[in-house]
């Protein structure tokens, strides 16, 4: 899968690809707001798996400060972090 | 309790637990040396432990006051002989760890501590193959370590007060709470757990409930963290079967003879997370 550069339609597409793999793998219909991790739809260990999802999906590195649970709580907090390591050349 | 860097730890063997033992001692900043003979094992050990490292940052899991330890590889025990306390962690068979076991004896200081990473076979029958049966013990770490902090400790009727007390220490450094009880086959959380685990498997194979509906009712109902059969797939069910086959071969105890529907899943290479299917459908190996 190949984006180009940020911008409501890269945002869009990234919130749609995460979208799509969340309901894929847990075969329910996820809200882009929805906690996944609070509402005890996965358990943590589904962290790890979303991290190397998105890392081989957007070509990014997820690294330091912004490995922790917060940033992979919803599908919006996900894809701000892809975009914001994307523009910042977080690889 | 010692620094972090008074303990040289070797893990011998890379399997599920080989790597997340591994992972806990390095994040709480002890360096670990990994033997294992496989190469294809060999080579992704440094991915491995790196992806394990990252998810236990994620998780909260990592002192934040330490530098991690170094971590070393090779596929043989040459140069061991500098090791504070030894891990075995091979597949739960008593001929394999007893030759594991009796390698480790031949490279490592007199009285240094040997701990087994047993999850049923009895520490005294392992201790058969040790020069020094004083030496062993055997810590039943829980999948995934770095997270479960609470240990099993072993015990066995010879092993010794001073290797008790170094091990003690070790998992004080890794910061992990040590109950200790005697040797018998399966210890408690074996001997408990798997059981359960056969009978939840026989449920779903009887078609009472799925295998959500038994782990949704054995976490809502009974406040078990993972349920059963969730818990299973974490442990591998390779290795689950060869815990009930140990358990059924020292006790006698039917309940412990693996059932039909746990024996084809092993059958057809479906061991659970690592393999990205067991009870559940993971997708893809997981880490």
């Amino acid at each position: 899968m190949t984006i180009s550069s940020a911008g409501p339609a890269a945002s869009a597409q990234v919130e749609s690809s995460i979208q799509q793999f969340l309901e894929k793998r847990l075969k329910a219909t996820v809200a882009p707001d929805f906690d996944i991790f609070a509402s005890g739809t996965v358990t943590s260990m589904f962290a790890m798996e979303l991290v190397v999802h998105l890392e081989q999906t957007f070509g990014i590195m997820i690294a330091g400060p912004d490995l922790r649970m917060d940033n992979f709580r919803t599908i919006v907090s996900m894809t701000g972090l892809v975009l914001r390591l994307r523009e910042t050349g977080g690889a | 309790m010692t620094e972090s860097n008074a303990h040289r730890l070797t893990v011998v063997g890379a399997g599920v637990m080989g790597v997340s033992i591994t992972t806990t001692a390095l994040l709480h900043g002890v360096p670990v040396r990994v033997v294992e003979t496989d190469p294809r094992r060999l080579a992704r050990l440094h991915a491995d432990v790196d992806r394990q490292l990252r998810l236990a940052r994620l998780l909260g899991a990592a002192p934040a006051e330490r530098a991690p330890g170094e971590l070393s590889a090779s596929e043989s025990l040459d140069g061991a002989g500098d090791t504070t306390v030894l891990v075995e962690a091979v597949t739960e068979h008593a001929g394999t760890k007893a030759k594991a076991l009796a390698e480790a004896c031949a490279v490592l200081a007199s009285g240094t501590p040997i701990i087994s990473n047993t999850s049923s076979i009895p520490v005294d029958e392992l201790a058969g193959a040790v020069d020094d049966p004083a030496r062993l013990i055997g810590v039943h770490f829980m999948n995934p370590p770095y997270l479960i902090r609470a240990v099993e400790v072993i015990r066995g009727p010879r092993t010794g007060e001073a290797t008790l007390a170094a091990v003690r220490d070790l998992l004080a450094v890794l910061d992990r709470q040590v109950i200790v009880v005697r040797d018998a086959p399966g210890f408690v959380t074996s001997r408990l757990l798997h059981p359960m685990i056969n009978d939840a498997a026989r449920i779903v194979a009887e078609g009472v409930a799925t295998a959500e509906q038994v782990d949704a009712l054995m976490e809502g109902c009974l406040g078990h963290r993972t349920g059963p059969l969730r818990t299973a797939d974490l442990i591998g069910l390779d290795n689950l079967a060869d815990s009930l086959w140990v358990l059924h071969q020292r006790t006698g105890e039917e309940r412990f003879r693996p059932c039909e529907n746990l024996l084809e899943k092993v059958r057809k290479g479906d061991h659970g997370r690592k393999t990205g299917r067991g009870f559940y459908d993971y997708g893809e190996a997981q880490p």
